[in-house]
């Protein structure tokens, strides 16, 4: 009998991953909007993302849709538990995604207004998103699925050090972007700017990897007794970050972007890792959130055939797009 | 002061939703007039198409980017306010919305870059494709989303088991009683408001002297696709409300305002329903005629609100009037198509007169129709989120507390409050700003040669090298 829930666990973690890769560096190109040398630049590196960054979010409605899907539980738990955490991700997403539009449409005057919104947006999304990382960790208090706990249990120091984690890490994503995407002194600004980053994600994660055990009995107890396999995931983190910094120093253009992605996705396997196979943690594990079998399958029928579609024109128009976004160049 | 939870999350989702419905519903119809647009000019190459083409795919851009902001909110309600309601009914509307986002949402999104940056980029029939793609995105999207409202009106194939419901048949489940009849009359609404807005456009170009080939060609377009379309909603209609009596009566009984089972009910022009009395203070109507537009006999038996208990009965005004609004606006849409035709007969469409100051206002006409039509059987529904089988009270959030819920209200209001005035101020200056700076060739972002049409004379085929946007904010 086949295991379907093994196999919708694969495509949600997958598709987190992606949205977490691909959305990261647009976000982070917003978190990074307020440093930018100057207006010209802003509009490059808007320009950069504004073709795929619609696409890149879509990923997010497809982990929400895919959780109702396939582990309403995770959906039915999670969204009460951050109701007010939610309504914070959504407002910055609406401001920093209209802000693609209306920010080229805008009098010079108030052109800065929806500069902010973009940036504004895209931290306060970020921030979001990293705290729900650090909420997850911490666990959700449930009786009889259904979540029972307060309106600010995500809202603790340790959810808002995963927040500003994120917030870094997708800048990082964001900057090394911007050194494949762009030439001249943007470019030169990324180079520049991202080692500091990378100082910043580091830091963070080496405090994260001292407080996780602390906060979390359970990750503790994996980390230390029974899996040391799990070692092997972090240490790839570190050398995707040595890769980084001597990426950088050797001026590549396109080997920084594909490390911190690299960062990214070994950051991620140790948090699984950590957390397997508990999807509503403490309590609930995959199995008891996963829906029933016949939904499984009839949406596994479908997703199996598009999936690859959908990766095939998303690479096509990455591919139409291509190379490096001049200044003037770019809107429709 | 204390909040009630389950109203605010009531109060909420209309207002988030209102908000997102008004702009698939003008998308869908725009998408697939400019793939069209796209398509003529590749055909014939008649630089009029191109015109037409660029100019609609701005403003396409625009009202995208909201309703795609607004659809990710979308996306979350059901788990942040209805999440008993998103367990229980998970195991049908988990697999359809997710389908909605990899056989749509994506292919929408990709093809959207492509269409809006990727002209110079990419062969002119690739460019075509695109826009087809999008334009195909907009309806498959529009399938699903009324396949899983509809079985939310007209349930089948699923079964109770355990506290949630589980599919017996995913043919009957998406294939339901009133998808048929819903899916259409929303995709010849999309239609219709995008004839509405292009048309109202062209007609104030045309006035202003802007713009003249191809305006005209659009106008005409546009009013043909109303002269036919807007009779076919009101046939669409009628077989929806036949469809509605079948499986919800109650709902039509609200509609009709007809609170007790009669044979040969009139039909209601106005009336002041009173759910607390549980009668009409006042009415007039037309004898038989509600009977006869429903079962197509004059003396027909339709149902009447009072035949289930007051807390089981949807808020009798709201879907009463709504209605109303809705058909009547829809009657005022055949009256332009006729017109219309009218003056094309004359052949007198192009000069500019009062039907073209007057087909401008109507672009706001069906929206107002989309969402009435929409409140109307929202509203009828309740008490209940999935008819007959899940209660508002049932499918509320129970960890959710009224401030919280009045915390998020307030927040999405004000949010939207900054996020559409702006909108609606960028969309009316880019009509304002006029067709001129879409000229094939032009592409130099921030440096288009724009000149408000109200600032000065009429401008022509031409325009003159203004000072760009900076001058008139």
């Amino acid at each position: 009998m086949i295991d379907f829930t093994m196999i919708w666990a694969i495509i949600i973690a997958f598709g987190v991953i992606m949205y977490v890769l691909m959305d990261g560096f647009d976000l982070g190109v917003g978190i990074l909007y307020p440093f930018a040398p100057d207006e010209e630049s802003r509009d490059v590196m808007m320009n950069s993302v504004a073709p795929v960054w619609d696409g890149n979010e879509t990923w997010l409605v497809l982990g929400g849709a895919g959780l109702l899907g396939a582990f309403p539980l995770v959906y039915s738990v999670l969204l009460p538990a951050l109701y007010l955490g939610v309504f914070l991700l959504l407002a910055g997403l609406i401001f920093r995604g209209v802000a693609f539009e209306f920010r080229f449409k805008a009098s010079p005057a108030k052109k800065g207004w929806w500069s902010a919104a973009f940036a504004g947006g895209s931290t306060v999304a970020a921030l979001a998103q990293g705290i729900v990382v650090g909420a997850y960790i911490q666990g959700f208090e449930t009786e009889n699925f259904a979540y029972v706990g307060g309106a600010f249990d995500w809202l603790t120091p340790f959810s808002v050090l995963t927040g500003i984690g994120l917030v870094l890490g997708y800048a990082l994503l964001g900057s090394t972007w911007l050194i494949m995407k762009t030439e001249g002194p943007v470019q030169e600004w990324a180079y520049r700017l991202t080692p500091k980053l990378l100082g910043g994600v580091l830091g963070v994660f080496l405090i994260i990897s001292f407080w996780t055990p602390l906060v979390d009995e359970f990750v503790r107890d994996r980390w230390f007794s029974h899996l040391f396999s799990i070692w092997l995931l972090p240490a790839g983190a570190l050398a995707c970050a040595w890769l980084i910094l001597r990426s950088v120093r050797n001026r590549a253009e396109g080997l920084p972007f594909v490390a911190t992605m690299g960062l990214f996705i070994f950051t991620y396997l140790g948090l699984l890792a950590s957390k397997w196979p508990y999807v509503v943690p403490p309590d609930y594990t995959l199995y008891d959130a996963a829906s029933a079998r016949e939904s499984q399958m009839f949406l596994l029928l479908g997703v199996l055939f598009v999936i690859p579609v959908v990766l095939a024109y998303t690479a096509w128009t990455y591919w139409v797009f291509r190379g490096k976004v001049r200044p003037g160049e770019g809107y429709h | 002061m204390e909040f009630d939870p389950l109203l605010i999350s009531r109060i909420q989702f209309a207002f988030v939703v209102s908000f997102h419905a008004i702009f698939p519903v003008f998308t869908i119809g725009l998408a697939s007039y400019i793939a069209l647009l796209e398509g003529l000019h590749f055909k014939t190459g008649n630089p009029a198409w191109a015109q037409l083409s660029r100019f609609w795919t701005k403003v396409f851009a625009v009202a995208f980017g909201m309703g795609v902001v607004s659809g990710i909110v979308m996306s979350f309600q059901f788990g942040t306010n209805w999440s008993n309601f998103a367990q229980m009914s998970a195991n049908f509307l988990g697999p359809i919305l997710s389908y909605e986002v990899v056989t749509a949402f994506f292919l929408e999104a990709a093809f959207l870059g492509v269409l809006l940056f990727g002209r110079d980029k990419v062969p002119r029939g690739t460019h075509l494709f695109a826009a087809i793609m999008v334009a195909l995105g907009t309806f498959i999207s529009s399938f699903w989303i009324l396949v899983a409202n509809s079985w939310m009106h007209t349930p089948a194939g699923v079964e109770f088991q355990d506290g949630m419901l589980h599919v017996r048949s995913w043919a009957e489940a998406i294939f339901n009683p009133s998808f048929p009849y819903r899916f259409t009359h929303m995709a010849v609404a999309s239609f219709l408001t995008g004839s509405f807005v292009v048309a109202g456009v062209s007609a104030w170009y045309l006035l202003k002297g802007h713009m003249v080939e191809a305006n005209r060609k659009a106008l005409s377009m546009c009013l043909w696709m109303i002269l036919f379309l807007a009779p076919a909603q009101a046939v669409i209609g009628d077989f929806h409300g036949i469809n509605t009596l079948e499986y919800q009566p109650i709902k039509v009984a609200a509609m009709e305002g007809n609170w007790e089972r009669q044979a040969g009910a009139p039909l209601l022009l106005f009336a002041l329903p009173d759910q607390a009395a549980q009668e009409n203070r006042f009415e007039i109507g037309i004898p038989k005629l509600a009977s006869f537009i429903l079962t197509h006999d004059a003396n027909g038996v339709i149902p009447g609100i009072s035949e289930v208990a007051p807390q089981d009965q949807p808020p009798v005004s709201i879907v009463f009037w709504s209605f109303r609004i809705m058909v009547g606006i829809g009657f005022l849409m055949i009256a332009f198509g006729i017109w219309g035709l009218v003056l094309r007969l004359r052949g007198r469409l192009y000069e500019p007169g009062f039907f073209h100051r007057v087909l401008p206002l109507m672009i706001a006409a069906p929206f107002v129709a989309v969402l009435a039509g929409w409140f109307t059987t929202e509203s009828g529904r309740a008490p209940w989120l999935v008819y007959g089988m899940i209660n508002f009270s049932e499918g509320v959030t129970p960890s959710l507390t009224g401030w919280m819920a009045m915390v998020s209200l307030v927040g999405y209001m004000s949010v939207y409050a900054v996020v559409y005035a702006s909108g609606g101020y960028y969309l009316w200056r880019l009509v304002q700003g006029g067709m001129a700076d879409v000229e094939p060739g032009s592409s130099e972002p921030g440096a288009h040669p724009k000149r408000p049409l109200s600032a000065g004379g009429p401008i022509g085929d031409t325009a003159p090298a203004a000072p760009a946007r900076g001058d008139w904010t």
